[in-house]
Order: structure tokens, then C-alpha cells, then sequence
């Protein structure tokens, strides 16, 4: 009987198997190419667009590399995967893809032999682009400089290591393609929504992720972890103290800098930068479509936001300092936290030159740091970070800078500037877990530290 | 009253704990390599060591410094027993007007305590908070090629902090 039992089960988990791996089985595209002349340039100016929204060069490019030629370490709770060579050369990069290979790769995760892809490259959200626009990004691509350099295997945990995990993956989160129009919205308001979810792809940072790495979609764009750093929430979910209108939006994604939010920093930085070469319609419509998540109710949001310019101003003018007895006077209580009162003499040395200025500056002015999203998140990770990183515009070119101070500061000062920020400058509670955050940085290997 | 000890010496300075160390070395301590160039962190002519890491002097408060080890252009040698960092500057003749080039030895000498032979990716990378105005960076580039030959065999990866 029990072997009977057995060899049923037996049976029954094969022929699962078996129809898994029928399911997830997908052949080899054969070889294909068009040479590069005869794309339309128009079509090809138009996939360059694209890819500057998709961030496509990010992940596709590694530091000191040649364009999109790969070996970006992306680091994932389970290993690390590197972006690979997208060029098209035609034996380490893509240039053996046909269009229809191309597409499958965007929408399905498989790559033109039939290998499935692992998630890190975000098919999840480009199965929502449209025909057109693959088109457009395919002619893109195939009209870069080729690059021969053979794409670095991955380096993950068991299971995650065979790639069909990757297929048992998708049949368990891949759901959905393309984007259902709402006709009660504008027409800027659907092409921001499909643009976000799409080519995009800001909720492979911004939303946060299950156990198995897939976004929880019934938590959409409440913040999640991109590259070591905490993505904030968008829209209602934002910590940002003043609401993100529209305008602050668009010129935050069109400039590089909001004056009621600050700068980019981390890995949005370059995310901001491609930007630059998007049309301005494009960003409009997903700063129209951003600001819009979560249905505020606009009353109180202009409430919110008179608020929090209040309270930042009421902070940016009060002199820090252990006695209190610099200029305008505001001396800490007398009950104050010591480690308020030791990061408040740090802040005073390290941070005040440019962040309490009350002059002129020779730099742009950094916002006030009671609007600062880092400052009012709920836990200190972007705070961290940029107090040990700084803020660094790319290598040979002009941009908002803060030095890092790495180095400057021992853990144990940080911390304390840390709870003196967080208890001066915003309304938040103090943060619990300031030490456990900066060990685990401290763990992590950061891009300034590595040996190009 | 803060204890500081810069360049193995331990000095006991009375000033406001939020003074920048910038102003305690040229000040009080008469020690007058690292320059005073922008207050902002933004040119690097203040660099110092601190337990072997560059940092801006100008950004950095005192009260941050007990127990600490500062380093400055003084401690790695004399006008009459050049260390080899300095060696390998006036060797090259790294030198224009020579208002960031403490800085510039100070983020070299990290830069070859923790990697004895840099590629010259890792030299640019590590010398780019540093601004020279006059246009010696080639110079100075290979000053700090010449220091990481001269230094290879001299000294241990990361020499033990004097305290």
C-alpha cells in the first residue's frame, strides 16, 4: 500500500514536473541580424529616448565600461547578477537577435536561445510596452557601437542558481501586459502611467518586494531597496514632508533639483540624468501621472505642504550649537538627549557652513534640510548613505556636490548627528535603528570604495 | 581643553568644540600646510589624514577628534628630509602656484598607505575630490605614479597609527 502511495506520488510530481518544464520551455530563436544603416534614424532617435527613460545604460554598463557592454553588479537579496552586453556584437552582445527574439526578451524574460532570465532584468514592467516602441528600442540597440565582451554569469544561492527558478518564478508573479487606458483621465495622465510602468520600471525600486523578490502589487510604490538604498514611496506613500505637486516633479525629474525637496541622490542620480535626453512631454506626463498616486485629497495636501515649509523654515533659521550662544540663540532643553546634544556641536563643525548659511554661498543653496525626504523617512538608510557618501555628480562633470564624510566621522558620531538631525529637523519619531543600518552599510561594499 | 594628537605629537588646545580643525592647526599649532581654500569640502586644499583616511580639515569639528591621529604635510617629512611623497613632488615638479598640493600629498599618502601600486584609474579616482586650479594635474599624476614606486617595499600597506 504504502508503496503504492509512493510510486502515485512519484508519478503525480513528474508528470507536474513534466508539464512545468513543457510550459516553461522555450526554443532558440534563430539567428538574425539587420545591419545597423538600415534602420530608420528616426525610429532610432526614438529608442533613445526610450532607453534614456528605461535607464537602460545603467544596469548595462560597468563602471569605466564601454556603453551598455555590461558587467554592472546588481546586488539581490539572493546574489548578484550583472547586466550584460546589449550591444550588438553578434557573439557576446545581442547582435544574433531578431526583432521577435528581442521582443520575447522584453515581455517573457528568455533569452534568444531559450535561457530564462533572471527578474533583475525588470520584464515585469517592459511586457507593458507596445510594438512600437520595442521596435523603437530594438533599432536603438542595434545601431550602438558593437563591444566583444562576454557577459559575467551570475553569482546566486541555491536555488536561485538554475535558471529555471527563474521560469517558476514567472509562473507565480509574471501577470498582466500592457497598460488599460483610463478614459476618465487625461491624455498626459495615460502616457505617464504607461511610461511608469513600463519602459520605466520605478517600481523595481519604488515598490517593495516579497520573499521571492517579486513586487507586492497590493503595496504599489510604497518604497522599496534600490542598490543599497532605500527607494522612497511616490505619490500619497511619499515621507517627503512637503506633498510632491507636479511641477516640483517635473522639474525634479527635468533639473535634477525641487526647492521644496532637493536633489537626487544614490541610484537615482543617473536615473535623473538620462532623463535629460527624454522629451519634455515624456516627463511631464509621469510627473502629471506620479503626483496623482494615492488620490490626495488636494485640500488638505496644500495644508500639508504649507506646513512643512512652515516648520523647515521655523528649523533653518534657529542656530544649532551645544551652549546656544551663536547669533539667533535657541539653546537645546534643558532635558535634551546627550546624543542630540553631541551630534548638534558635530552638526554645527561638519554640516552648517552649507546647510545653516545664512549668507551667500559660492554653491547652490541645499534645501532645507527640514524638507528633506532623507532627514523625514521612516528609517535612516538615505540618511546614512549620504552622510557617508556624500553626493557626487559623475566623474569629469559639473553638478550638485556634498562631500562625503566617510572617515570624518566614526560610527559613533554619526549616530549622534543622526538623532540630532532627526530630532532638530523633523516631526517624525527618533529613528530606533541607526547603529543596525550602519554596520549594514558599513558591510556592503560602496561604489566610491572599489578599485575601478 | 580637547587632547589632539597630530603627527605623533599630543597637543591640548582650549577652543570652542566646534571649531574646525583647519583653524586649530594653522592657528593654534602653527602648523601651516593644510590651506584654506573654499570652507566648503569642495576643493581639497585642507585635506588631512585622520586614522589614515583624507579628510577636509575645514568640515571637520574638533569635538569629533578625541583619541583620533591627525596627519598633516608635516608629519611626512622636512624641507631637508623630504618623505618620499614629497620626494616624488618636487621631484616632478608638481607645483604651480602650490596651493593644493598638501592636499594633494595628503590624499596620495592614503591613497598609498592602502594601495601600494594604484592603477591610474585608481589614482584619478582617488585624487578627484582634490581641485588644482593652476592646470598640474598631469604633474601631479605622475608625482603620485613616481611616490608609489619610491614607496613599494619602503612601507607596510597601513603603517600603525601612533598614538
Amino acid at each position: 500500500m504504502l508503496g503504492r502511495i509512493i510510486a502515485g506520488l512519484v508519478v503525480a510530481i513528474a508528470v507536474a514536473f513534466g508539464a512545468f518544464y513543457a510550459w516553461a520551455w522555450h526554443g532558440e530563436i534563430a539567428p538574425a541580424s539587420t545591419p545597423a544603416a538600415l534602420f530608420d534614424p528616426g525610429v532610432v532617435a526614438k529608442g533613445a529616448k526610450l532607453a534614456a527613460i528605461g535607464n537602460c545604460g545603467t544596469c548595462h554598463t560597468q563602471a569605466g565600461g564601454k556603453p551598455y557592454a555590461g558587467g554592472f553588479p546588481v546586488e539581490t537579496p539572493f546574489g548578484t547578477v550583472y547586466g550584460s552586453n546589449i550591444t550588438p556584437d553578434p557573439e557576446t552582445g545581442i547582435g544574433s537577435w531578431s526583432q521577435a527574439a528581442f521582443q520575447r526578451a522584453l515581455r517573457e524574460g528568455v533569452s534568444r536561445r531559450g535561457d530564462h532570465l533572471y527578474p533583475a532584468f525588470p520584464y515585469d514592467h517592459f511586457r507593458h510596452m507596445s510594438d512600437g516602441d520595442i521596435a523603437a528600442l530594438y533599432a536603438f540597440m542595434m545601431t550602438r557601437q558593437p563591444v566583444a565582451l562576454k557577459s559575467r554569469e551570475p553569482e546566486l544561492t541555491f536555488p536561485m542558481n538554475i535558471r529555471l527558478s527563474a521560469a517558476a518564478w514567472k509562473l507565480i508573479f509574471l501577470r498582466g501586459g500592457g497598460i488599460a487606458r483610463d478614459t476618465a483621465k487625461s491624455e498626459e495622465w495615460n502616457r505617464g502611467a504607461y511610461l511608469v510602468a513600463g519602459i520605466g520600471h520605478c517600481g523595481s525600486c519604488h515598490t517593495p518586494r516579497n520573499a521571492f523578490g517579486a513586487e507586492k502589487k497590493s503595496d504599489e510604490f510604497a518604497g522599496g531597496m534600490g542598490e543599497g538604498w532605500r527607494a522612497p514611496g511616490l505619490g500619497s506613500k511619499s515621507p517627503a514632508p512637503a506633498p510632491w505637486t507636479q511641477a516640483q516633479l517635473y522639474t525634479y525629474l527635468r533639473d535634477g533639483f525641487a526647492d521644496q525637496h532637493g536633489v537626487p541622490a544614490g541610484p537615482m542620480q543617473p536615473v535623473v540624468r538620462n532623463l535629460q535626453k527624454a522629451d519634455d512631454a515624456d516627463v511631464r506626463a509621469m510627473a502629471t501621472y506620479i503626483s496623482t498616486l494615492g488620490n490626495q485629497d488636494r485640500a488638505l495636501a496644500d495644508r500639508n505642504l504649507r506646513d512643512a515649509l512652515d516648520f523647515a523654515h521655523a528649523r533653518a533659521v534657529r542656530v544649532p550649537g551645544a551652549t546656544g550662544s551663536a547669533t539667533t540663540g535657541s539653546s537645546p532643553p534643558a532635558n535634551a538627549d546627550p546624543a542630540a546634544t553631541a551630534g548638534a556641536a558635530i552638526f554645527a563643525g561638519a554640516c552648517a557652513t552649507c546647510h545653516r548659511s545664512g549668507g551667500g554661498l559660492p554653491i547652490a543653496r541645499p534645501v532645507a534640510l527640514g524638507l528633506s525626504t532623507a532627514v523625514n523617512a521612516p528609517e535612516p538608510t538615505g540618511f546614512v548613505r549620504t552622510v557617508l557618501d556624500g553626493i557626487h555628480p559623475p566623474p569629469d562633470e559639473a553638478g550638485r556636490f556634498m562631500p562625503s564624510f566617510n572617515g570624518t566621522l566614526t560610527d559613533a558620531q554619526i549616530i549622534a548627528l543622526a538623532t540630532y538631525v532627526r530630532a532638530h529637523y523633523s516631526r517624525q519619531p527618533p529613528w530606533a535603528n541607526v547603529a543596525a543600518t550602519l554596520s549594514q552599510i558599513r558591510r556592503q561594499p560602496t561604489a566610491a570604495m572599489e578599485a575601478p | 581643553m580637547i587632547e589632539l594628537n597630530v603627527n605623533g605629537e599630543t597637543h591640548r588646545v582650549d577652543v570652542d568644540p566646534r571649531t574646525p580643525l583647519l583653524y586649530v592647526l594653522r592657528n593654534d599649532l602653527k602648523l601651516n600646510a593644510a590651506k584654506f581654500g573654499c570652507g566648503l569640502g569642495q576643493c581639497g586644499a585642507c585635506t588631512v589624514l585622520i586614522d589614515h583616511s583624507p579628510v577636509f580639515s575645514c568640515l571637520t569639528p574638533i569635538s569629533v577628534l578625541e583619541g583620533r591621529y591627525v596627519r598633516t604635510v608635516e608629519g611626512l617629512g622636512s624641507a631637508d628630509k623630504p618623505g618620499p611623497v614629497q620626494k616624488a613632488f618636487i621631484d616632478e615638479q608638481a607645483a604651480q602656484c602650490g596651493y593644493c598640493i598638501p592636499g594633494m600629498m595628503m590624499r596620495a599618502q592614503a591613497l598609498l598607505e592602502r594601495t601600494a601600486s594604484p592603477s591610474d584609474a585608481q589614482i584619478r579616482q582617488a585624487m578627484a575630490p582634490n581641485l588644482c586650479r593652476c592646470g598640474t594635474q598631469m604633474r601631479i599624476l605622475r608625482a603620485v605614479k613616481r611616490a608609489a614606486k619610491a614607496m613599494v617595499g619602503e612601507l607596510t600597506p597601513v603603517r600603525e597609527a601612533q598614538k
